[in-house]
């Protein structure tokens, strides 16, 4: 199967080592790491911040050379939910779309219950209802690759399932979505998860297997408590940052 | 953006500027009694000038005003709270009294040069994404330093006339500007203001943080870089002709903002007709005041900005952007 993502060297100078990193179509991936371990700097890096080096693909085309077309490309929700002009949800949700499509954007709206906040400015929302609004924004263009950063952070329960379901529903429809995350119990929902530390991908495989293998133990200093849950290792120390 | 409002605006600009050039038409009717061509040399030579001069750099204080604040992510940051505009002065301050510069479109170059420094200054103080009280206290450390180089600078100078010379002009004044002045003013200031009005989309993007904009191709060090240089060279530009003229630059995006649904950077469209509208109406009210002497606009867009300005600071305490 051809990749949909193939990212070579990927790299930024202090935060992230240089990587490479293939998704399929369809694939729901998991990016997990302690925190300052690199998942925000790989989220940045394949969507292509200016100090990023290497290359990035997306269905062979190289993202960088990408016009105005790069919003149907990638959709980026970034860990920031701070947008502090006084801007309508509805406007919010169609920016960077190059030719929105009114239906589409109406379905969106209703998914995630924005549709009565539509003319609400939104600096003026909650943090729940911003995640909201900027997830329909990654959404709105129907990205091939769907890159969240933390989109579970600051949702009440019904909405954590809901953005999930929302995630495997763009998935199943061909694209390909990497998702860092911290809930450790929405790890099993996803097809493969990625660990992250000290700016390096360290474990590439299933869910399943991941949270068993050493290097995850080494890397949260945690260690599974017998019990379904975690607890801290007792022989954790200090870890040296990057 | 609402059309009607864009025409009612463009509207208001053409009868304020019309009634900046012809009012008051009793000296037009008294010149021609002297001489039929005497009204046309008047309106030419002398009331052209000051009446594009009035316009433009009204345009250019919104349009500045308005993309500084797209790319600081801050409603206060405008020309003159950013120490721009007070860079300018100094650095036509020293173009003129100390280097010696009579060529108006050098000493255009002087004030740009003046209020780029200022603004990469900034830029290192406060960082891009400072929060807005930084920003402010960084400007007005630096419009204050500014302020006190350009005095000293002016006491100092080998000229004994200067300090006395630069008073009007220091708190802005379009009297006896000469059309070779206007032009050296405007010709730069359009350049530049047509290069920031092409970036608008991108500063539309620019609202959803810089990453996100990366994603959708915005390149936001080089858009900052962009919008610093292009407003350094029309505010300067301005400034080296008419002086530093305050809160026109601060106000009209916030009002401009509010006919764009918020978009920061298609705001600057409105924000440039706000400004000149603005700047019109201050300049006409400074004529018409008949006064002994006459008083600098700079003083009027203070007196009326002020105020407009406390209750954004007073907004902006209780978390509202505008």
């Amino acid at each position: 199967m051809t990749a949909l993502l193939s990212a070579r060297r990927l790299r930024i100078e202090g935060r992230l080592q240089p990587t490479d990193l293939d998704l399929v179509s369809g694939e729901m991936v998991a990016l997990i790491g302690p925190n300052g371990g690199g998942k925000t700097s790989l989220l940045r890096a394949i969507a292509g911040v200016e100090e990023a080096k290497g290359s990035a693909e997306i269905d062979g085309v190289v993202l960088a050379g990408a016009g105005p077309g790069r919003g149907g490309m990638i959709g980026l929700m970034s860990a920031s939910r701070d947008i502090g002009w006084p801007i309508p949800v509805r406007d919010v949700v169609t920016m960077g779309v190059a030719r929105p499509d009114a239906a589409a954007i109406a379905r969106l709206l209703v998914a995630f219950e924005l549709d009565r906040l539509t003319e609400r400015p939104v600096s003026s929302l909650s943090t729940g209802e911003r995640s909201r609004v900027l997830m329909a924004r990654a959404l709105a263009a129907n990205p091939r690759l769907l890159l969240l950063d933390e989109p579970l952070s600051n949702l009440d329960p019904y909405w954590v399932l809901r953005f999930i379901a929302a995630m495997r529903g763009h998935a199943a429809g061909g694209a390909a979505v990497l998702c860092a995350l911290h809930d450790l119990a929405q790890l099993n929902r996803f097809d493969r998860a990625l660990l992250i530390a000290d700016g390096r991908l360290v474990v590439d495989m299933t869910p399943a297997l991941l949270v068993r293998s050493a290097l995850f133990e080494e890397s949260f200093r945690i260690a599974a408590d017998g019990r379904g849950g975690w607890r801290v290792k007792p022989s954790a120390g200090p870890r040296s940052s990057p | 953006m609402n059309r009607a409002a864009l025409i009612l605006l463009l509207l208001l600009l053409l009868a304020a500027a019309a009634a900046h050039l012809l009012l008051p038409l009793g000296s037009l009717a008294d010149a021609r009694a002297i001489d039929p061509r005497l009204p046309g040399l008047l309106l030419t030579e002398l009331r052209l000038p000051r009446t594009s001069l009035v316009i433009g750099y009204g345009a250019v204080l919104g349009l500045s005003g308005a993309a500084l604040q797209a790319v600081f992510a801050n409603p206060l940051a405008s020309p003159d709270i950013s120490g721009a505009s007070s860079g300018a002065a100094l650095g036509a301050v020293l173009g003129l009294y100390w280097l010696g510069v009579a060529d108006p479109l050098l000493l255009a170059a002087c004030g740009a040069a003046g209020a780029l420094v200022m603004l990469a200054c900034l830029f290192l103080l406060a960082g891009r994404r400072a929060e807005p009280s930084t920003l402010l206290l960084a400007g007005i450390a630096l419009s204050l330093a500014a302020g006190a180089a350009t005095s000293i600078a002016l006491a100092l100078a080998p000229s004994p006339f200067a300090f006395y010379d630069a008073f009007d002009w220091l708190m802005g004044s379009f009297v006896d500007k000469s059309l070779p002045q206007a032009v050296a003013a405007l010709v730069p200031a359009a350049v530049a203001s047509a290069l920031l009005l092409r970036r608008a989309a991108a500063l539309d993007l620019l609202a959803l943080g810089d990453d996100v904009a990366a994603s959708l191709g915005v390149r936001p060090r080089r858009l900052a870089g962009e919008v610093i240089a292009a407003s350094a060279v029309a505010v300067g530009a301005c400034v080296s002709v008419c002086g530093a003229i305050g809160f026109v630059g601060l106000v009209a995006p916030v009002l401009a903002r509010s006919l764009v649904r918020g978009h920061p950077g298609r705001a600057m469209l409105p924000a440039a007709l706000i400004g000149a509208l603005l700047l019109t109406l201050a300049d006409l009210a400074v004529r018409g005041l008949m006064l002994d002497r006459p008083l600098p606009v700079g003083v009027v867009t203070a007196l009326f900005g002020t105020p407009l300005f406390l209750w954004l600071v007073v907004r902006m305490r209780r978390g509202v952007m505008t």
